[in-house]
């Protein structure tokens, strides 16, 4: 039947769109990590995180801010899970600008938990002036900023690569294979051994690059965890009242010769 | 309405009720006499009621947190998602709310496009339908623009450019609805206003829409005019109610799947970089629910010519009663009319589809065939297949298919005589 077929072609149209990337860009598909916080109860690796926090701190905090998180978050449920004293002391490592106090001046004080994260640079602009005209963007939601997600800021960090031949870049260009246009201004910054885990973890690239990722896949969800929680649960709990009400439904209709 | 008659009980209610006939109200809702052939297509009305309600009061918790001030407002979005208590669920819910909406929508008005339900005398319902699509449009929009990303204020940009097309007045209206020289603090803060606005207008439609469909009844899936209330019909309560509550549920588990385990997918990642007025995104593309539109108004080489082709799109929706010529109302027992519907929904799919991409190459070939057809189904086909189609025998009552196992041909009246 004519009509059936073109009802066949609607799906498959619709397959072929939900199959198919929508937007056709000259860029290869991120490396596929298997993360742990992937899927429906999917949760963050408690010790990554502690371990990526340590590479943020070490590496990345000094040209990316993260001005959306504050210390106390690394302390919540659900992050890193640093302890009341470990917290304090990350916070009290930094210098804040407080004030005005009673007097009219600007001070600094040892952080506090409450205290958002240190930005590196006072401002968008001098970022910008400091790092050769590119702004190294605010790291606080940049994985649900990036299309690709984790998988995407993993593989650019690992995408380092000489540029192929014929390829010439400027000052201050690098050549990254899964970078948009294959061109970024942020030098490769990870080699092994650069930073020392505090847990004894060997700190190669591919090590460092998973655990800051899975520290940036958290600060731009920190909820993520209760949300996965708090959708199974509510899940369940549609399915249990769905077919009370169908079966409900049913006998209803029962007194009626129609049926539902 | 046959329960004028209604009198209540208690001696308060009596007062009461001689004074506001809100128990009379009560009692015609529960009582309404509704085809009892309905079938789930019919259960999209009570979701979409369900979805205006959930916008409306998640939107109304999100406004107290909100700050809509273009230094600000990306900052009180990341402070709802982190501070609020809860903030990421209200959040989660009211931005893939909207994108539920509007699925609960299409579904609604392509259910009264298969089935005739536009058609005499239904054609106030439809219409108040279409300008309450039209208010979804606009408050979706808006509060596309409130979290202040690129893809709000590139979308804010292309959008209210359109009016800039209007000769001769077109930038002075840009700039009026700017209320400044580009998108800028005074757009976001009307914007927000407006956003804020519409919903309730939307939930005035809602009643109108609401009444206008209980003069005449519920259409059908035959489409034939039943008595009412007789034994093609069901009292409203408890049948429909709990018919609509099952069907709810089952929108309502995938709505939790969207909202609890990809709240983003429906969104762009752009809309998470703080907007720039000095940073083109790649590619500006509105939320999916605007893409065959989209596709449409790029589909004009001229810049006049694809704004009046996107809302002529819609507003040739308004004449669509009398642009079908046909006395059947329900696809089913239209054979040729029926292939045509499925022609037309995967047109708007693909121009869906070409909506997202690039308006290059082939792209904008099947944009420009898509825009086409979209018009000539409207213009061209509902008129003349209405007129030369032999539709099927329809039969004379709900009951009669249900009782026989089928329309018989002994049993159905000839489709003149009985319309």
């Amino acid at each position: 039947m004519i009509k059936f077929n073109i009802k066949l072609f609607i799906l498959s149209f619709l397959l072929l769109i939900l199959l198919r990337p929508l937007q056709s860009a000259e860029m290869i598909d991120p490396i596929k990590v298997n993360w742990s916080f992937k899927g429906l109860t999917g949760t963050f690796d408690r010790a990554s995180l502690q371990r990526g926090f340590q590479v943020y701190k070490e590496v990345c905090a000094s040209c990316h801010s993260m001005q959306y998180l504050s210390y106390r978050n690394l302390g919540e449920p659900g992050g890193p899970e640093f302890s009341e004293q470990e917290v304090k002391a990350i916070a009290a490592s930094f210098e804040i600008e407080d004030g005005p106090d009673s007097q009219g001046e600007m001070f600094t004080r040892p952080g506090k938990p409450s205290d958002k994260f240190k930005s590196p640079y006072p401002n968008i602009q001098a970022a910008t002036a400091a790092n050769g005209g590119a702004y190294p963007p605010d790291m606080s939601v940049l994985v649900k900023a990036r299309k690709g997600g984790a998988n995407y800021i993993y593989s650019v960090l690992v995408g380092y690569e000489d540029p192929p031949p014929g390829v010439t870049l400027d000052e201050g260009v690098y050549y990254n294979k899964y970078m948009a246009g294959n061109k970024i201004k942020m030098p490769n910054n990870l080699m092994d051994g650069l930073v020392e885990y505090a847990d004894g973890t060997e700190s190669s690239v591919d090590q460092m690059a998973k655990d800051v990722t899975t520290f940036l896949a958290w600060a731009a969800e920190p909820e993520l965890e209760e949300r996965h929680r708090t959708g199974v649960k509510v899940i369940i709990y549609l399915i249990l009242l769905t077919t009370l009400v169908y079966l409900s439904m049913k006998k209803i209709w029962s007194r009626v010769d129609t049926e539902v | 309405m046959s329960d004028h008659e209604y009198v209540p009980k208690s001696k308060v209610g009596k007062w009461f009720n001689d004074r506001l006939p809100l128990l009379t109200l009560g009692a015609h809702l529960t009582d309404y006499p509704t085809p009892k052939n309905l079938n789930y297509w019919w259960t999209f009305g009570g979701i979409l009621t369900f979805c205006l309600i959930t916008q409306i009061v998640t939107g109304i918790v999100l406004a107290m947190h909100y700050v809509a001030h273009a230094d600000l407002a990306f900052a009180s979005v990341e402070h709802i998602m982190r501070d609020v208590n809860y903030g990421w669920l209200i959040r989660y819910i009211h931005s893939n709310g909207a994108s539920m909406f509007f699925l609960a929508v299409y579904i609604h008005i392509f259910r009264s496009l298969f089935y005739g339900s536009y058609k005499s005398p239904r054609e106030v319902i439809w219409i108040i339908g279409l300008m309450i699509y039209l208010l979804m449009m606009a408050a979706a929009f808006m509060g596309y623009v409130l979290p202040w990303g690129q893809m709000s204020f590139w979308g804010a940009t292309v959008i209210t450019n359109l009016f800039s097309a209007i000769p001769l007045v077109g930038d002075s209206i840009t700039t009026w609805l700017w209320g400044a020289y580009s998108v800028d603090n005074p757009t976001l803060n009307r914007f927000f206003s407006l956003h804020y606005l519409i919903p309730f207008l939307i939930l005035g439609l809602v009643v109108l829409h609401i009444w206008a469909l209980h003069v005449p009844g519920n259409n059908n899936p035959v489409g034939i005019d039943i008595k009412k209330p007789s034994k093609d019909t069901v009292p409203f309560h408890p049948y429909i109610t709990i018919k609509d509550a099952f069907a709810l549920l089952v929108f309502m588990i995938i709505f939790a799947g969207f909202v609890f385990f990809t709240p983003n997918v429906l969104g762009h990642s752009d809309n998470y970089i703080p907007a720039n007025p000095l940073v083109t995104p790649a590619h500006i593309v509105p939320e999916w629910y605007l893409l065959p539109f989209y596709a449409i108004l790029r589909s004009v080489p001229d810049k006049l010519g694809g704004v009046i082709l996107m809302f002529g799109a819609i507003f040739i929706l308004f004449v669509l009663p009398w642009l079908d010529t046909s006395k059947v109302r329900s696809a089913v027992f239209r054979p040729i009319y029926r292939q045509f519907y499925w022609i037309f929904v995967l047109d708007v799919l693909m121009l869906g589809y070409v909506g997202a991409m690039p308006a290059e190459g082939i792209y904008l070939v099947l944009a420009r065939v898509g825009t086409i057809y979209y018009f000539a189904h409207f213009i061209i086909v509902m008129p003349v297949v209405g007129l030369l189609e032999k539709t099927d025998p329809i039969p004379m009552s709900i009951s009669e298919p249900v009782l026989t196992g089928g329309a018989e041909p002994s049993l159905a009246r000839k489709v003149n005589d009985k319309v």
